[in-house]
């Protein structure tokens, strides 16, 4: 029996010892849930609200305001008579709030027709990982602009109406990956009125955008809206954006050439007149600075 | 025979309390600060959902911090925190595996107040690195809290400050662990 003893007990102490080590080892383990990981909503799937002149499917925080300064220079093929289309510029600035988690507003006036726009963005699903997760965005957007120009005609009587455009949006966006993220953007555009009989009230189109992150902190966006029942007199064309978001702490630059000049939804998917083809087109950037107006409690 | 016998009870018993033994929370405490010297305004950060477990028998101390956890008054700060700075999708948790030096000055059974050495190891930013720093644990009524501040300098855990905002964020995180530990019953 002693023999048996003295060969079993350092063999039971030698298992005890190494369980009770792997136990200190994994302490974490015996609290750690089995479930799965809590619902956590994706976020910065683009670094500003806007991919460049759309809406993106990324909105502010709550208490979070976006001051917008963005600027569209005259065509690039004018060469160095304006500097490349530095000469002139067309601008607007906008004032963009956070309201909640999937819930935000804006407004903004533009120099191009001296025009007003203001919009309500919501969210019914967002796209999220861990319990409950749901694969991609949907974010609805609807707006209003109000042109502020003087009548063209006064003789004849005008009417306020006529100045009123409206655009409604969904934008199904999904981030795939910490680089890549993709949406697609149906849009109707109605207008109270329109210059030309060629011209449609109701223009209805497919908006496409996306931004490919090179680094933490740039990333190239693009976005290009396609016109299903474009003007049948052929004066506009599709805009097209592609440019560059650099983040600098505090500001996001948004550079970028496009061949639109319009810096809301009806004036740049409408009213592009530039040609990528002809090569009309113009640099231009946005520049994002947001303010914390709300303060979080942290500690 | 009987040594065997009394081997094995011993064994067995030791097997048993381990369980009791252990204090654990779900919600702890940390809060970081990396202001730099001369910043307009306060780099600082709170986590409310830290994962802590003290193994009263061995003096082993283990942390898990969910880094998504973290929150910042300015929403702008917990995005470049877990975008740029701590990059959490790719390392969601910063881990510390230590243990008490000066275990045998603490008397879990008793109240008071302990001041007590930590060594170990934390992992943060995919980057291992050795921290030892003093605590205090402080036992009341079953209950153990445990408290400690460090600093950690940023660049150990391939963490990179850019020049731009240099003169906000400093080089180094003022690190306080505050942590309320209750039985680990199994």
């Amino acid at each position: 029996m002693s023999k048996f003893i003295k060969l079993l007990l350092p063999a039971i102490l030698a298992i005890a010892t190494s369980l009770r080590a792997q136990e200190t080892e994994d302490l974490l383990s015996l609290v750690e849930d089995e479930k799965e990981p809590k619902k956590e909503f994706v976020k910065s799937a683009f670094k500003s609200p806007r991919v460049i002149n759309s809406h993106s499917m990324e909105f502010l925080s709550p208490g979070v305001m976006d001051f917008r300064i963005l600027h569209r220079f005259g065509p690039v093929d004018q060469g160095l008579k304006t500097l490349f289309g530095l000469d002139q510029a067309s601008m607007r600035l906008g004032f963009d709030f956070g309201l909640r988690r999937n819930l935000m507003a804006g407004f903004g006036r533009s120099t191009y027709k001296k025009e007003l726009d203001g919009y309500i963005k919501y969210a019914p699903l967002m796209q999220s990982t861990g319990e409950g997760q749901f694969p991609f965005t949907l974010a609805l957007v609807a707006g209003m602009t109000l042109n502020t120009l003087e009548w063209q005609d006064p003789s004849i009587e005008n009417y306020f109406s006529s100045r009123l455009n409206y655009y409604f949006q969904a934008v199904i966006g999904r981030k795939f990956s910490e680089s890549v993220t993709l949406q697609v953007i149906p849009t109707m555009v109605h207008k109270n009125l329109v210059p030309l009989h060629t011209q449609p009230n109701d223009l209805y189109s497919l908006g496409f955008g996306g931004r490919i992150k090179m680094s933490k902190r740039i990333a190239f966006t693009w976005d290009y809206f396609y016109r299903f029942n474009a003007d049948t007199a052929g004066i506009y064309h599709n805009p097209l954006s592609i440019g560059c978001d650099i983040e600098t702490g505090g500001h996001v630059f948004q550079l970028h050439f496009s061949n639109a000049i319009g810096m809301n939804e009806p004036a740049f998917i409408t009213e592009t007149t530039g040609s990528w083809g002809k090569g009309e087109v113009r640099f231009g950037f946005n520049l994002s600075r947001v303010f914390q107006l709300k303060k979080k409690k942290t500690a | 025979m009987k040594r065997f016998l009394i081997i094995s009870v011993f064994l067995l018993t030791g097997f048993l309390g381990i369980a009791q033994d252990k204090y654990y929370t779900k919600a702890g405490n940390i809060q970081f600060d990396a202001t730099a010297a001369k910043s307009p305004e306060k780099i600082t950060g709170g986590n409310h959902a830290s994962v802590c477990v003290l193994d009263t028998k061995t003096g082993a101390l283990q942390f898990s911090v969910p880094m998504s956890g973290f929150e910042f008054e300015k929403a702008l700060m917990q995005e470049h925190f877990n975008e740029n700075y701590v990059e959490t999708k790719l390392f969601p948790k910063a881990e510390f595996r230590g243990s008490i030096t000066n275990h045998a000055a603490v008397q879990y059974s008793k109240d008071g107040t302990y001041k007590v050495r930590v060594k170990g190891n934390l992992v943060m930013h995919g980057v291992t690195k050795e921290v030892v720093t003093e605590g205090e644990i402080l036992v009341k009524g079953g209950k153990i809290l445990a408290k400690a501040g460090f600093t950690v300098t940023l660049l150990d855990y391939n963490i990179k400050i850019p020049t731009v905002v240099a003169d906000k964020v400093g080089a180094q995180a003022r690190i306080v662990v505050d942590c309320s530990l209750e039985p680990l019953v199994k």
